[in-house]
C-alpha cells in the first residue's frame, strides 16, 4: 500500500485543524479563558459560509473573508456581553460563561437551522500526482491556513496592536500601567480567536457536510492540538494540527479507522503527563 | 283524528326516528389515535420526512373515504400524535412512553431507522400496543420475543445480498469485494449478512470496515479501497453518509466497476450528485417503476389490497409535488396494513388485530406482506423482497432504473461504472 496518499490527506486536513486550534489557543494564552463556545462558533462559520454561497451566490473563498469579519465582530460582542465582567473572576466563572454562550448558540442554531445536515456543493476538481489524488478545495484550505498563520504572526509581531496583545498576554497589570487599554485589547483578542474559529468552520464547510452540532468534534480536536503544540502558542497550534492530521491520515494505513480517536486521546494523555507545556512549549 | 292530522303525526314521528338514528350513528363514531415520532431534525431527516408524508397520505385518504366501519357499526377515523425525535435514541424511548401513557395512542408506527425502532419497540411491547415498523430493517428487533411488533420492510439479512447476485450475473470474473459500512445497527446487520453471503458465493472480501455514524471524511476508507483494488464496493449506511461517500469516491476518481450503497441511491435527491451518482446501485424496498397491482396478485395466487403502485404514485405526487421514494411508500403501507387488520378484525381490540396481522398474507402496491409467527422471530417480514436500482443516463439528466431482480428489470445494468 502507498502510505503517501494517506499522509497527504492527513496533512491537508491538519492545516485546517491548526487554524481552528489557533483560535482556541490565542484566547487561552492571552486571556487565560478556556472558550467552550469554540465549537459552536466553528459551526456558525460553516452556516455563514453556506448562506453566503447558497442564498447570495458568493464564491466560498470570498465568503470566507466575510465570515472572518463577522467572526471578529461576533467575538468582540461575546466578550463585551459575557466575558468582560467575569474576566478577573476564578476560572470556573469564565468556563461557565463561555459554556452558556455555547448553549445559547446551539439552542438558537437548532431552532433556526434544525440539526439537518447541510452541504456547500462546491468543487475545484482534483489533480492526481502518482498515487495521490489532491482535491482542490482541500489544497486551497491548506494554503489559506498557511496564509492566515503568516498574517497572524505579522499582526502579533509587526504591528503596534499586536505588541499590545503580547504585552497584555505577558503581564496585564504592567501593560495597563503603560497606558495600554487592556479591556479593548482583550476584546480584540477574543474577536481574533472567534474569527479563526469561524474561518476554520468556513473552510471545512467547503468539503465536508455539517450540522449546527458539527463544531463539537473540531473543538475536541482543538483541545488536543493546544496541548500538543503548547497552550497559548499559535505556531504550536498549527504544528499540533499537522501532527494530529498526520495521525488521522496514517493510522488507518496500519489499523482499522476506528482506532484513530483512541490513539489520538492516548497521545493527549501522554503529552499531558510527559510534556505538559506541549511540544513547542507553552506561552512565555 | 282526520287524515291530514294523522299525516302530520306520522311525519313528526319519522323525523324523530331519523333524528334519533342520526344521533345514534354519531355516537358510534370513534377516532383512533396513531402515535409515532418523526426525525424532523437530525441525520434521518430526509428519509423520515418522506416516511411521514406517506403515512399522512394514507391517513387523509382513509378519513376522506369515511373511515372504517367495524362489525358493531362503529365508524373509525384516524388522527395522529407525533413528536420530533431529533434522530436520537434516548428521545425515542422517552417520547414513545409518552405516546403510550399520556397521549393514549391506540396504535404505534415506528420511527425511521433500525436503531430508533429497536429502542421504541420495547416500549410498544411493554405497554401492550401494536406497532407496525417501517423504515427499519434489522432482523434482531424481531428475535427478542416481542409479540406485538410487525415489520414492513425486507429484513437486513436480505437487504444487499441481491446486489451480489446482480454482480455475479454481470461479471463472472469479479472476485474481490470491499464492504465499507456505517457502524450503526442496521448497516452493521446488513453488512454482516452480506459478508457471510459473499463468502458463501466464493467472493474474497478484501476490505470489511465500519465508519462512525455522522462521518464526513471518507478519505481514509477511499485510500484503502484504492489500495485494495476491489471489483466492487458495497456498504454505506443512510442518506447523508451514503451521498457523501459516493461524492468523495467520485472526487478522488476512485471508481470501482460496481458500487452498491444502502438507502441513499433510491432517494430521488441522490441524483443531485450529478456525475457522482452515475452507475451507483442501491437496494430499494419499492420503486414506482415496478407495476404492482391486482393482476400481479392473481398471478401470485394471493389477495391484493389497497391502491395500485400507479395510484399511490399519482396520489403522492399530487399531495407533495415530488416523486415518492420507498420511504414514503413504506410510511403509507404501514397505515394500510393497520387498516386491513382492523377491517378483517372488525374491531380495534389489540388481540384481535394481532391475530389478523399474524394471519396476513397478501400483496399490496409495496409488495408481498407476510409475517413470521414463530416465537423465534415473531413479526419479522418474510413475504417482501428487495429491488435494486441504478442511476443511468447523462450527468445532468439521470434516470433511476430497476436493474434487479430479472422479473422487475426496466433497463440493463450499467457495468462497469466508468465504461470499458
Amino acid at each position: 500500500m502507498d502510505i503517501l496518499a494517506f499522509l497527504t490527506d492527513g496533512l491537508l486536513i491538519g492545516f485546517v485543524y491548526g487554524i481552528a486550534a489557533m483560535g482556541l489557543t490565542l484566547i487561552w494564552g492571552v486571556m487565560n479563558v478556556i472558550n467552550l463556545s469554540h465549537g459552536s462558533i466553528i459551526a456558525l462559520g460553516m452556516f455563514a459560509l453556506y448562506f453566503l454561497f447558497v442564498s447570495l451566490g458568493i464564491n466560498p473563498y470570498i465568503g470566507v473573508v466575510i465570515v472572518a469579519v463577522l467572526g471578529l465582530l461576533l467575538g468582540m460582542i461575546i466578550y463585551a456581553v459575557a466575558i468582560h465582567r467575569v474576566i478577573n473572576a476564578p476560572h470556573l466563572s469564565t468556563l461557565l460563561a463561555t459554556f452558556a454562550v455555547n448553549m445559547i448558540i446551539i439552542g438558537l442554531g437548532t431552532t433556526a437551522f434544525s440539526t439537518s445536515p447541510r452541504n456547500v456543493d462546491f468543487s475545484l476538481g482534483s489533480a492526481t500526482v502518482g498515487p495521490v489524488t489532491l482535491l482542490g478545495t482541500r489544497v486551497v484550505a491548506a494554503l489559506a491556513s498557511v496564509l492566515i498563520t503568516a498574517a497572524l504572526y505579522f499582526f502579533l509581531y509587526r504591528t503596534t496592536l499586536g505588541k499590545y496583545v503580547r504585552a497584555v498576554t505577558d503581564n496585564r497589570a504592567a501593560a495597563e500601567l503603560m497606558g495600554i487599554p487592556s479591556a479593548r485589547v482583550l476584546a480584540l483578542s477574543f474577536g481574533l480567536g472567534t474569527m479563526l474559529a469561524a474561518v476554520a468552520g468556513g473552510l471545512i464547510a467547503t468539503f465536508f457536510p455539517f450540522t449546527i452540532l458539527s463544531g463539537g468534534t473540531y473543538e475536541l480536536k482543538s483541545f488536543v492540538i493546544c496541548v500538543l503544540g503548547g497552550v497559548g502558542n499559535p505556531l504550536g497550534a498549527l504544528f499540533g494540527g499537522l501532527i494530529l492530521g498526520t495521525f488521522e491520515g496514517i493510522i488507518p494505513y496500519f489499523l482499522p479507522t476506528s482506532w484513530v480517536p483512541v490513539i489520538e486521546f492516548i497521545l493527549f494523555v501522554v503529552i499531558l503527563l510527559v510534556r505538559p507545556t506541549g511540544l513547542l512549549g507553552a506561552k512565555k | 283524528m282526520n287524515r291530514s292530522r294523522q299525516l302530520v303525526v306520522l311525519l313528526l314521528l319519522t323525523v324523530l326516528v331519523l333524528g334519533l338514528s342520526v344521533s345514534a350513528v354519531a355516537a358510534q363514531e370513534q377516532t383512533v389515535v396513531i402515535g409515532f415520532t418523526a426525525s424532523q431534525t437530525g441525520k434521518y431527516n430526509v428519509e423520515s420526512t418522506r416516511q411521514i408524508n406517506g403515512l399522512n397520505l394514507w391517513l387523509n385518504q382513509v378519513n376522506d373515504a369515511g373511515g372504517i366501519t367495524l362489525s358493531d357499526g362503529t365508524v373509525v377515523t384516524f388522527s395522529t400524535v407525533f413528536y420530533d425525535d431529533e434522530s436520537n435514541t434516548d428521545r425515542v424511548q422517552e417520547l414513545y412512553t409518552r405516546l403510550a401513557t399520556e397521549d393514549n395512542a391506540d396504535f404505534l408506527i415506528s420511527p425511521y431507522s433500525s436503531g430508533l425502532t429497536d429502542a421504541s419497540a420495547i416500549i410498544a411491547e411493554q405497554y401492550g400496543k401494536i406497532m407496525i415498523t417501517t423504515g427499519a430493517a434489522s432482523d434482531s428487533t424481531y428475535t427478542k420475543g416481542y409479540s406485538l411488533v410487525f415489520q414492513t420492510y425486507t429484513p437486513a439479512s436480505r437487504y444487499l445480498t441481491g446486489a451480489l447476485d446482480l454482480l455475479a450475473s454481470l461479471d463472472e470474473s469479479a472476485q474481490r469485494i470491499a464492504i465499507v459500512h456505517e457502524n450503526d445497527k442496521f448497516s452493521t446487520d446488513v453488512s454482516t449478512a452480506l459478508n457471510d453471503y459473499a463468502l458463501e458465493l466464493g467472493y474474497e472480501v478484501v476490505l470489511f470496515e465500519g465508519y462512525d455514524s455522522g462521518a464526513t471524511d471518507f478519505a481514509p476508507f477511499i485510500n484503502k479501497i484504492q489500495e485494495a483494488a476491489p471489483d466492487a464496493v458495497l456498504g454505506g449506511g443512510h442518506f447523508q453518509d451514503g451521498s457523501t461517500f459516493a461524492r468523495q469516491l467520485f472526487e478522488k476518481t476512485v471508481t470501482p466497476a460496481f458500487v452498491a450503497l444502502l438507502v441513499a441511491p433510491p432517494e430521488p435527491s441522490f441524483s443531485e450528485l450529478g456525475e457522482a451518482a452515475l452507475g451507483i446501485v442501491g437496494p430499494s424496498q419499492w420503486e414506482p417503476l415496478a407495476q404492482i397491482d391486482a393482476s400481479a396478485a392473481e398471478a401470485a395466487g394471493v389477495d391484493f389490497y389497497g391502491p395500485s403502485s400507479a395510484d399511490f404514485h399519482d396520489a403522492y405526487m399530487e399531495a407533495f409535488g415530488e416523486e415518492p421514494s420507498y420511504h414514503a411508500a413504506g410510511g403509507y403501507v404501514s397505515g394500510l396494513l393497520l387498516q386491513k387488520a382492523i377491517e378483517d378484525a372488525g374491531s380495534i381490540d389489540t388481540q384481535a388485530i394481532k391475530e389478523q396481522l399474524d394471519a396476513m398474507n397478501l400483496l399490496t402496491f409495496f409488495g408481498r406482506i407476510q409475517f413470521d409467527t414463530t416465537p423465534e422471530a415473531h413479526g419479522l417480514q418474510i413475504g417482501h423482497s428487495m429491488m435494486y436500482v441504478q442511476w443511468q443516463g447523462m450527468a445532468d439528466a439521470l434516470d433511476k432504473q430497476i436493474v434487479w431482480p430479472p422479473e422487475a428489470v426496466t433497463a440493463d445494468a450499467l457495468y462497469p461504472i466508468g465504461g470499458e
